[in-house]
């Protein structure tokens, strides 16, 4: 699963931070994930302890905050907000929905010392 | 289940505004500690994959080459399509390969076979290629400018989904052996596609797949995804495919020739 090579892009974003801002340890990531991301965030934790270790953030709790899916429903025409890739539109309940944004992944901030 | 949270239903605490659904609530944020700080990031978790990928388009464009990313689940027929596009492309224009398996050169040897050349890419326990090993593949392969470079990615209908490799497109291959609901059910990679090729045409009378099912069930994740059926054993598609391509060609390369 990818959740492991995107935990080490997280470990490597942090050290840069680390060089940048100057610190030694982190006690929290926040980390936006989209609703519609297409990560496992059971398999997100287990990769997110692993990848740490023997960083700066080893140990560090990991912070999830879900950001909303969204998409463009073609039956009515306006931006709707979905959870999951196959929900049909809440307005109109059609399923021929284009997802527009929330499947992104970003680190929001951390808490350091 | 909640694909940010994995919590099931019930959550009545969400903020005003969010999708109708019942959805995991946000996690309650933790009072600072003492002799802490707090940093805003606020940085994709690709950032670096992404930087990689624009350099990748940036050097693509430099020499008018024509990227596509072909992916599906191991076995729908990447490299045997790969090996009849190149002999109906060949003689027209260049075309180069870079293979990424897991393991083994197998994949690129096929290509080279066909006289193209080809670069491997092996990810060892990695489930997908990304923009920086592309990158490097790129600067040893050297595609000579105009032509095409087919990127295939490894077999596997999720991670590679997620990876920008700078691509001018992605392309996604369904067999008609795996079942129609692929896309229902790995819909991250039907919505990132640009082309559904569906594959293994050859086999349609010998298996129980419903053609305009599959086409259904793609377009419910991709509304506007465009889709052509194929062999790489008969050649069926093949012109069609080709014509896809030269769609795609930079208006650029066009001029040039
Ligand atoms: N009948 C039939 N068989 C095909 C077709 N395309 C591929 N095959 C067969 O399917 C098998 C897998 O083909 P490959 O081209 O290796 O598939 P792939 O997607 O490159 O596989 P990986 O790189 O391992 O993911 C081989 O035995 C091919 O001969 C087709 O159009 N029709
Ligand atoms: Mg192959
Ligand atoms: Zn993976
Ligand atoms: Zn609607």
């Amino acid at each position: 699963m990818h959740e492991m090579s995107l935990c080490q892009s997280i470990a490597e974003l942090i050290e840069d931070a680390a060089r940048r801002e100057r610190f030694q340890r982190v006690r929290t990531v926040t980390l936006e994930v989209g609703r519609l991301a297409a990560v496992e965030p059971e398999a997100l934790e287990f990769c997110f302890e692993a990848a740490m270790r023997g960083g700066r953030a080893e140990g560090a709790r990991l912070e999830i905050v879900a950001t909303d899916g969204r998409a463009w429903c073609l039956g009515c025409g306006r931006e709707i907000l979905i959870s999951r890739p196959l929900d049909p539109c809440p307005h109109c309940g059609g399923g021929q929905v284009q997802v527009t944004g929330g499947t992104e992944m970003r680190i929001k901030a951390l808490e350091v010392e | 289940m909640c694909t940010t949270c994995g919590c099931g239903d019930g959550h009545e605490d969400h903020p005003q505004g969010h999708a109708p659904n019942p959805l995991a609530p946000w996690s309650a944020p933790a009072p600072l500690a003492h002799g802490t700080r707090l940093i805003s990031l606020e940085v994709d978790v690709l950032e670096k994959n992404d930087r990689y990928a624009a350099a990748n388009r940036a050097a693509f464009a430099s020499h008018a080459v024509q990227a596509i990313n072909l992916m599906s689940s191991p076995g729908s027929g990447k490299t045997s399509l790969l090996v009849r596009t190149i002999e109906a492309i060949r003689g027209t224009r260049p075309v180069a390969v870079i293979e990424g398996d897991q393991e083994t050169a197998r994949d690129a040897e096929r290509i080279r076979a066909t006289g193209a050349p080809a670069t491997q890419i092996n990810t060892g326990k990695g489930c997908h290629l990304d923009a920086e090993a592309v990158g490097r593949a790129v600067a040893t392969l050297a595609p000579a400018a105009g032509g095409v470079l087919f990127i295939e990615n490894v077999g596997n209908l999720v991670c590679p989904a997620a990876f920008d490799l700078g691509e001018a497109a992605k392309v996604v291959v369904l067999s008609v052996t795996e079942g129609e609901d692929k896309p229902l059910k790995y819909p991250e990679m039907f919505r990132v596609a640009s082309l559904l090729l569906l594959n293994k045409a050859d086999l349609l009378p010998y298996v129980d797949f419903d053609v305009d099912f599959a086409l259904q069930c793609a377009r419910r994740v991709n509304p506007g995804l465009t889709a052509i059926l194929t062999s790489a054993k008969s050649g069926a598609g093949i012109d069609e495919w080709l014509d896809w391509i030269e769609r795609g060609r930079p208006p650029r390369i066009a001029a040039v020739r």
